[in-house]
């Protein structure tokens, strides 16, 4: 019985149990509705709840464990000059076995008969059924395949058989508590109020999982290269590493990708800080509710777009844009019509990533300049300041730690913006002043080296989850220490 | 108090000690110079917008048109089974030399010289490769057409496409420009003829990926992000709306739901990127789920969207007045019912605007989704969302890396479909929200 | 020899020869299509407080606001009628609302310091007008304006510290210095002791009462007592309009308008 057709049982029991509960409770409270104390509905819940819940349970352990306990069965089974090669043999031969078996469900019986008594080619025969092997099939195989398939009807049999029962079993269970002083519908809060929790942990396991998956891969990577190399290192030019030319030292050098994302980072702040903030200063204290009311949601819009869009800007128009610009001014200056800005710099992807950056600046400072009370705009206006000595003088300090608190989610987003920078800031790894040459970015190692095939044993690929958890850390503390300052300035005006 | 005593004046006069000096003329120009910045900031802001947009929409909206050659092709027996072994051998009618029939045709509507090689092979370059696997499809599926003569539309390619769209610079020196002047020429004449035309391109929304750009469409692309939107809503929207309710209604203010709040706060700024380095390491490495699949791509942008989805909730959640919860449970209602038959339809608008919100985001994102393979060359339709596809942000991130300045086109038009998709997931999260924008 | 009481007393009944500070001529206020004020004429005279009372939305602080145009400030809000400072129609076009207001300072209903140092607090209207230009005219400045809103006592010894940090009543005499600090030539109060404990309203009046010698106070009050303490004038507000103009003792005594009487008796309010 398939997995699917399982489920569908199960449900189609819960249906029945739950109009079995509601029915039976109608009829014991004899069809006085004041005599019970929870609804039929819920006494049909209650009983649904039971003929479900531990059966889907049931099953969910079953198909987890059930592959475990039979892949170590079946491994225990091979011979012993297989096992004797280690680890990595072992899980290559249980994948051929595996796949053999696959191919074995397909053959008929003469088709079989002739493999068990070696006088077909196991790879051929199989071929012939559209199920390619990776090497050679070894004689044991079939056995030890045969033996796999048989456990894997065999499990799903029971599984079935047990899955159904305790269906049935917590149907009939739940059924006979039925009366009609049950508090069924407490049972049954009680069952909505932990699925609501469950949900509520899976933010905690999400923070759980990024943190252990990156820490163990990254783990693996520092095992091959050292953690000294990898922070310290001023060097990134990990395909030498690969080509195994004496050792890795200070080829996984973090510190060129570190410098980039920064560099790029503050060139994309130095360009969105002063626009977001005069136009959320412009549209907090100057604006008429009509221009408000447009400009507000217009420039919101940069922010709804996706980052991908951005970087192709970056590469079709503003690198190439400030190509032909830097070309042009240095004809006019030294008459050498020579581009000093490559189309893809620093400085592009600082710009259009600043442009995307523009909104987030401008709606979070607007936010916090509108908490600044208004008795204080007054008494600055009453003392006769203009408008503008308001905003620079009695404003801007009182809003300053909200500020700094958006400025720096607003850093955070830049140094974990991707899609731009792999379009636009290029991909050689070097340390440099100038912001008019490529540099690279940790996000841009992460995607390049992820990208294409994997495999999760080598440097290469594991470095990306060193890079991630480098990122992730910087991140994570920019956000944890903004989200407070604006949490506590918040609380300040409440 | 002297000029008390004159009760003549009724006015008092200004005393000359307040004619001071306050600088009001330089603190006007100050105030003006600060008001010409906002100005100029919004303005910036707007006219980078502008530019942004526009920039897309004069490169992408021609990839909506195509320019097609209709052709009247002779399906000849002597060309796709000259031994007549159709019935027998399957592969036949799969292999068959159907660039032949186009180059057939194509030769006599232009009346060339079939025995000139590189004048005919000038003529059929005018036609998209593609034009094979579409002769191929119409006669396995209809093998009887075969000894008829039936017109078909066939896509031009890339480079006459453009030049026929007049994106080509033909005062270039012909050797520096891939339509050659004789093309161009075989090109008007053809048009003249009214057999070479540009009409709506419908392949751009069915064709899968293809290595030339007339051929290549984001049609697989589409039910990428189609399966993984719907995974995203069945899954985050129940989970967001549970987890929310939890936290806003049950959870007791100590030191883990403070953990909680604070983590779902993070989790909200953390980058897209480290998703999908979860996504890799998690349901690819860990679980062993089948790589470039919609699933995946899926549970990751659940993942990401989830921390937005339960911020919004909880927000519509608390501009619930407590009236309505007292209301509901001096009625002797539970807390459950409460919430689950009052507060949340109340709350149901702000819970939907946030979820489009999330959804449009989860939509354009990109990044996450490169690092679980869903930068795949995918031609086929996928059937399923545990089978290989594509994303459409992922379709544009492949297309911008394309040399070819037919890409371009495709990139850009392909970004339009993208923002268009944004722009109405956006304008019905506006609407809704007015609809039940309530004050209490 | 006369005691201080007669001296007050005697200058109380000369107040209809006092000169007049700011005249309101058919003053009416509109928010938006709502009209807050109906033709009010009132004068002001120099050197004396004029109290405003009358019960809540009477009108009485929209006036207030019109003497130094903070009602600029509200979107939507119009004023007409002639408003008068000295010689100087205030909502001329050639008047500068900057210099108006550093003529005609305001301290608000809750005590509002900046969240700067008590020293900037006061220093803040000298600054942005450049009254004083050296670290010793500042200190002056900020040590006679402290003192004349007896709080120099006090403070002197934490100058340096957060305005927000004192109590209410401090606060809002460190309002008052900072006002004070611009040397305005009106000082506008709405309702300054209303979030107050008695103890610091009796200190606040007692400052309105010496500042009286330097400047012509205009305050906006809730408590009919605090009017008959602190002022020579008193003006009653009802519905948007001036009901009635009067020295305050015959206004407490025996005032002309019946709506006053019925309004200082309690019967309305």
């Amino acid at each position: 019985m398939s997995t699917s057709l399982l489920l569908l049982i199960i449900v189609l029991i819960g249906f029945i149990a739950y109009f079995a509960g509601r029915a039976r409770s109608l009829a014991q409270s004899g069809g006085k509705f004041a005599d019970l104390h929870s609804l039929p509905g819920y006494h049909g819940s209650y009983v649904a709840i039971w003929a479900m819940l531990p059966a889907a349970l049931v099953l969910a352990t079953w198909l987890i464990a059930s592959p475990l306990y039979i892949d170590s069965s079946v491994r225990s089974a091979l011979p012993e000059a297989v096992k004797s090669q280690g680890a990595a043999t072992v899980q290559l031969a249980l994948g051929q076995v595996k796949s053999v078996a696959g191919g074995l469900v397909r053959l008929d019986a003469s088709e079989l008969a002739a493999l068990e008594n070696g006088s077909a080619n196991l790879r051929e025969t199989l071929a012939a059924k559209g199920v390619a092997l990776a090497g050679e099939g070894e004689p044991y195989m079939i056995g030890a395949a045969q033996q796999f398939n048989a456990m894997r009807t065999y499990s799903r049999w029971l599984m079935s058989a047990v899955v159904l029962f305790v269906a049935v079993a917590g149907g009939v269970y739940a059924i006979r508590n039925i009366s009609t002083r049950f508090r069924a519908r407490n049972r049954v809060e009680r069952v909505m109020l932990a699925s609501l929790i469950v949900a509520s942990s899976i933010a905690i396991l999400t923070t759980i999982g990024i943190v252990a998956s990156m820490l163990s891969e990254a783990g693996r990577f520092f095992s091959m290269v050292s953690p000294a190399e990898f922070f310290f290192g001023t060097v990134w030019d990990p395909r030498f590493a690969a080509a195994g030319s004496g050792g890795a030292s200070g080829q996984f050098g973090l510190l060129p990708l570190l410098g980039g994302t920064l560099y790029i980072a503050l060139v994309a702040m130095l360009f969105a800080v002063p626009i977001g903030l005069f136009a959320a200063i412009y549209m907090a204290e100057y604006a008429s509710p009509r221009l408000r009311s447009t400009a507000k949601p217009l420039l919101e819009v940069l922010a709804g777009i996706p980052t991908i869009v951005y970087g192709f800007f970056a590469l079709v128009t503003v690198g190439p844009f400030l190509r032909d610009i830097s070309t042009q001014l240095n004809g006019l200056l030294t008459g050498n019509y020579q581009n000093f800005i490559q189309a893809q710099s620093v400085l592009t992807a600082g710009i259009v990533m600043g442009i995307m950056l523009i909104p987030f600046v401008s709606s979070l400072s607007d936010d916090i300049i509108t908490q600044v009370p208004r008795a204080l705009r007054d008494g600055s206006l009453g003392l006769g300041a203009t408008r503008s000595e308001t905003v620079k003088k009695v404003i801007l300090p009182a809003a300053l730690p909200g500020i700094v608190g958006a400025l720096l989610l607003t850093a955070s987003r830049a140094v974990g913006e991707t899609m731009i920078v792999v379009l636009a800031a290029g991909v050689a790894a070097r340390m440099q002043l100038t912001p008019f040459e490529p540099m690279t970015t940790v996000t841009v190692k992460i995607v390049h080296q992820l990208t294409g095939d994997l495999e999760f044993t080598s440097p290469q690929t594991l470095v990306a989850f060193a890079l991630g958890i480098t990122l992730f850390v910087i991140t994570l503390c920019l956000n944890i220490y903004a989200l407070y300052i604006v949490r506590k300035y918040r609380e300040q005006y409440e | 108090m002297t000029d008390l005593a004159s009760p003549t004046v009724r006015v008092s006069t200004r005393p000359a000690e307040t004619r001071r000096d306050i600088g009001i003329k330089r603190r006007y120009a100050a105030e003006r110079r600060f008001r010409a910045y906002g100005i100029s900031a919004i303005v910036l802001g707007l006219f980078f917008l502008a530019v942004l947009v526009s920039t897309v929409v004069s490169k992408g909206y021609t990839a909506f048109l195509q320019t097609t050659i209709t052709l009247p092709i002779e399906f000849s027996e002597k060309v796709i089974d000259p031994k007549n072994e159709r019935a027998t051998d399957a592969k036949q009618l799969m292999t068959a030399n159907y660039p032949l029939l186009v180059r057939d045709a194509l030769v006599k509507q232009l009346g060339l010289d079939a025995t000139k090689r590189p004048l005919v092979k000038q003529a059929t370059d005018m036609i998209s490769a593609s034009a094979r696997t579409q002769l191929r499809n119409i006669v396995v599926a209809d093998p009887s057409i075969i000894g008829k003569t039936v017109p078909v539309t066939l896509l031009a390619e890339a480079n006459i496409d453009s030049a026929f769209k007049g994106q080509i610079d033909l005062s270039v020196a012909e050797t520096n420009r891939k339509v050659k002047d004789r093309q161009v020429a075989w090109m008007n004449e053809l048009a003249d003829a009214g057999i070479l035309k540009t009409s709506f391109n419908t392949g751009i929304f069915t064709f899968g990926a293809s290595s030339r750009p007339e051929a290549a469409g984001v049609g697989v692309a589409l039910i990428g992000s189609l399966y993984m939107m719907l995974i995203v809503l069945v899954l985050s929207l129940p989970i967001g709306v549970a987890a929310s309710i939890y936290l806003e209604e049950f959870a007791p203010k100590n030191r883990l739901t403070d953990l909680i709040e604070v983590n779902i706060n993070n989790l909200a700024a953390v980058p897209s990127i480290v998703y999908g380095l979860l996504g890799l390491a998690v349901f690819i490495n860990f679980a062993g789920m089948p790589r470039s699949a919609a699933l995946v791509g899926g549970f990751v942008l659940t993942l990401m969207t989830l921390p937005t989805i339960i911020i919004a909730t909880r927000a519509a959640l608390k501009a619930v007045p407590p009236s309505i919860r007292s209301a509901a449970l001096g009625l002797g209602a539970s807390k459950m019912q409460t919430i689950f038959h009052h507060v949340l339809p109340l709350a149901m608008p702000g819970i939907l605007t946030g979820t489009i919100i999330g959804l449009a985001h989860a939509l354009g994102e990109t990044a996450p989704l490169l690092l679980i393979g869903m930068v795949a060359f995918v031609v086929d339709f996928p059937g399923s969302p545990l089978e290989p596809s594509t994303a459409l942000p992922v379709q544009i991130y492949m297309w911008a890396n394309e040399a070819e300045r037919a890409f371009v086109e495709r990139t850009s038009g392909a970004i339009i479909i993208l923002l268009i998709f944004l722009v109405f997931m956006n304008l019905g999260a506006i609407l809704l929200r007015r609809r039940f924008e309530r004050r209490w | 020899m006369m005691s201080e009481a007669a001296v007050e007393k005697a200058l109380d009944l000369k107040m209809n020869t006092v000169p007049y500070k700011m005249i309101g001529k058919d003053v009416s206020v509109y928010y938006g299509e709502k009209r807050a004020l109906f033709d009010v004429n009132l004068n002001i005279r120099e050197n004396t407080v004029t109290a405003l009372i009358g019960p809540s939305g009477c009108g009485k602080s929209t006036f207030l606001r019109t003497l130094n145009r903070m009602n600029d400030t509200i979107e939507n809000c119009r004023v007409t009628g002639k408003i008068t400072l000295d010689e100087d129609d205030i909502y001329d076009p050639s008047i500068d609302v900057v210099e108006l207001r550093a003529r005609v300072g305001m301290v608000f209903q809750k005590p509002n310091p900046f969240p700067k140092s008590i020293y900037e607090n006061v220093a803040y209207g000298p600054r942005i007008h450049g009254l004083a230009r050296t670290k010793a005219e500042f200190d002056e400045v900020v040590e006679t304006s402290l003192q004349k809103a007896g709080l120099f006592n006090e403070v002197k010894d934490r100058l340096q510290e957060p305005g927000t940090g004192l109590s209410g009543g401090q606060q809002q005499r460190l309002c008052i210095a900072r006002a004070v600090a611009v040397s305005p030539e009106v000082i506008l109060m709405d309702e300054p002791c209303s979030a107050l404990d008695p103890i610091a309203t009796a200190k606040v009046e007692e400052l309105i009462h010496e500042l009286r010698a330097n400047f012509t106070i205009v305050i906006v009050t809730h408590s009919m007592q605090q009017a008959a303490r602190v002022s020579q004038r008193t003006a009653m507000f009802h519905l948007g309009n001036l009901v009635e103009e009067n020295d305050t003792d015959k206004m407490f005594t025996n005032p002309d308008d019946q709506r006053t009487q019925d309004y200082i008796m309690g019967r309305f309010g």
